[in-house]
């Protein structure tokens, strides 16, 4: 359904987009993760036809963005970074308005506008002006305005933004719910987001992709490099020279507790050697109290800090 | 067709829900009434005199009262519209572009062409909306004139603020797409306008130089004074059309280059 290869935009000598592909297929809901700045909205400005791409080409149901734009405009609906709302008008006229310059035939247009209030929860407000409405329910004015003509692929920036966790939900939900029918790119800097919604996740960090693959894919391929949390009662540097003794250590981080004698410590071990018995072994038979010993696999979060920043050590381990 | 009214209507009732139209055609009927209704008094008192000094020397008078209150009803009309149309035009673009609505209307199956055109047809009927009260006052004065003038006086007069109007309204709409900030626009066209004005004084400074009536042919409110005696002039007519599509036509080239600019 989406096309892009090798799509670059530059802005002066700053490259914000930098030789990008990738494909979404029909029904597909892929997730644009990456830090602000990243190239996430260049990116999409681009496919929108909002803005013209460098060099590259993207299609969008079979149509160049740059040559056929008018047919691509007619199949996408678009959320932007802010919600394009005029302040001054109702929910209901506001969406009509959408409606009646994306085309919706004037039989369908009423049905076509509740049909979006419903979806977004929006029904009971319909006739508030926009400029009275929080921040959350304008950003769910700005994803209905993304539905309102029942686009074949809907793209929205960060359309999370500015929710509370309740509608966070609801919004999710909702992009769920709309995949299958619609194909769908969002973008977003919250990792679980994507993990929770997306059936594949592009990576990308200063303009350039980084990975992409499935949310569970990119977990289990870093889990090679294992991680073992430890809590000891012991001091920290004694412990420290203890466990880089063992075999199959490969980094050893101390963090002694400010409120007791215990230290919590991390063990990175090499690939594919489970060592977590030997470890427990050398600290029992160096006489320190063991209090807890588990493996940690890295999160999407971990994958995410360690390709999209220069130094991997910062890293840090979350639990599972 | 269908999106160019969609927008015609929105720009409509983004000037009435707010109370922007109400105040600004309030405001602009209350100042011409007020000029109208000192230069009618004027010149009234003028003739009254003139026909006292014809009674004294035995001469009849004459004055074309209806006339001299014309000219001077169309000088301050013209006036005012230099100073009310860039209120009208300065935040049509910058205020969509910076609530970020430019990106819906961009990214939506919409020609610039027909943005621009449905934006600037919103604004010039706000403005007929203003002006059309004020034909009242010359139709009154008209049916109490013995003997009555052609009415042909009052529409070229009309014709020619529309003229000027529109041509303002299109430069100011153009203006108004190359920025972000509303102020910043209307005070450009506020100074853009004024010296559109001003370059008539380099022609009646050194009328016979080339330079001079260079300058006067492009003043835009020279081609007016001829409306207001009532002459339509068809050199007029091609200044002030080809006037409004040169920037009309600028607006879309400036909407269209906004996709290359950094927004």
């Amino acid at each position: 359904m989406i096309e892009v290869e090798n799509l670059t935009k530059t802005y002066g000598d700053k490259t914000a987009v930098d030789h990008v592909s990738f494909t979404v297929n029909k029904g597909e809901i892929l997730g644009f993760l990456g830090p602000n700045g990243a190239g996430k909205t260049t990116t999409m400005r681009i496919l929108t036809g909002f803005m013209p791409a460098t060099s590259g080409t993207a299609r969008i149901a079979g149509f160049d963005v740059a040559t056929d734009s008018m047919d691509v405009r007619r199949h996408i609906g678009y959320l932007p970074e802010t919600p394009p709302v005029y302040p001054d008008m109702t929910i209901e006229s506001y969406l009509d308005f959408v409606a009646r310059i994306k085309n919706v035939p004037a039989a369908r247009r009423a049905t076509s506008v509740t049909d979006a209030m419903r979806k977004t929860n929006l029904e009971d407000r319909r006739s508030e002006l926009i400029k009275r409405l929080s921040r959350g329910y304008k950003q769910r004015v700005g994803i209905a305005q993304a539905l309102v003509h029942d686009p074949d692929v809907i793209i929205l920036d960060e359309p999370t933004v500015g929710l509370d966790p309740k509608q966070i939900i609801e919004v999710r939900n909702l992009i769920k719910g709309l995949a299958g029918t619609h194909t769908i790119i969002l973008s977003t800097h919250i990792l679980p987001e994507v993990s929770m919604t997306c059936d594949r996740v592009v990576i990308i960090n200063k303009g350039k992709i980084a990975a992409v693959d499935t949310p569970q894919n990119l977990t289990s391929q870093l889990k090679s490099g294992q991680k073992v949390r430890l809590e000891v009662q012991a001091p920290a540097d004694a412990l420290k020279s203890a466990l880089a003794q063992v075999s199959g250590v490969s980094r050893v981080q101390v963090e002694q507790l400010p409120s007791s004698a215990h230290s919590i410590v991390t063990v990175e071990t090499a690939q594919g050697a489970d060592i977590r018995s030997d470890i427990a072994a050398k600290i029992t038979g160096s006489g320190w109290p063991l209090f807890e010993l588990r493996g940690v696999s890295l999160s999407l979060e971990d994958i995410f800090l360690e390709l999209t920043t220069d130094d991997a050590t910062h890293a840090q381990p979350s639990v599972n | 067709m269908q999106s160019f009214y969609a927008i015609y209507r929105k720009e409509m009732g983004h000037y009435f829900v707010s109370p922007v139209a109400y105040i600004f055609i309030g405001v602009f009927l209350f100042l011409s009434a007020w000029f109208f209704d000192n230069y009618l008094g004027l010149a009234i008192e003028q003739a009254l005199r003139m026909e006292m000094q014809g009674m004294q020397f035995g001469m009849p008078p004459d004055i074309d009262l209806p006339a001299r209150v014309m000219g001077a009803f169309f000088g301050v009309l013209a006036f005012l519209v230099l100073f009310f149309t860039p209120i009208l035009t300065m935040g049509v673009y910058a205020e969509e572009r910076k609530r970020g609505t430019m990106e819906l209307l961009m990214t939506s199956p919409v020609t610039e062409t027909q943005i621009v055109l449905a934006k600037f047809l919103a604004s010039f009927s706000l403005f007929v909306l203003m002006l059309l009260p004020t034909a009242s006052y010359l139709v009154f004065m008209f049916l109490h004139s013995d003997p009555v003038p052609p009415w042909r006086l009052l529409l070229a007069g009309y014709a020619g603020v529309l003229l000027l109007g529109g041509s303002l309204l299109a430069l100011g709409t153009f203006i108004s797409s190359l920025t972000e900030n509303q102020l910043v626009a209307g005070v450009l066209t506020f100074a853009a306008f004024l010296l559109l004005w001003v370059l008539d004084i380099g022609n009646s400074g050194g009328g016979s130089l080339g330079i001079g009536a260079l300058l006067g042919y492009l003043s835009i409110i020279g081609h007016y004074e001829d409306f207001t005696r009532g002459v339509i002039d068809t050199s007029a007519l091609i200044y002030y059309f080809s006037f409004m599509v040169l920037f009309i036509f600028l607006t879309v080239r400036s909407i269209d280059s906004m996709r290359w600019r950094r927004a």
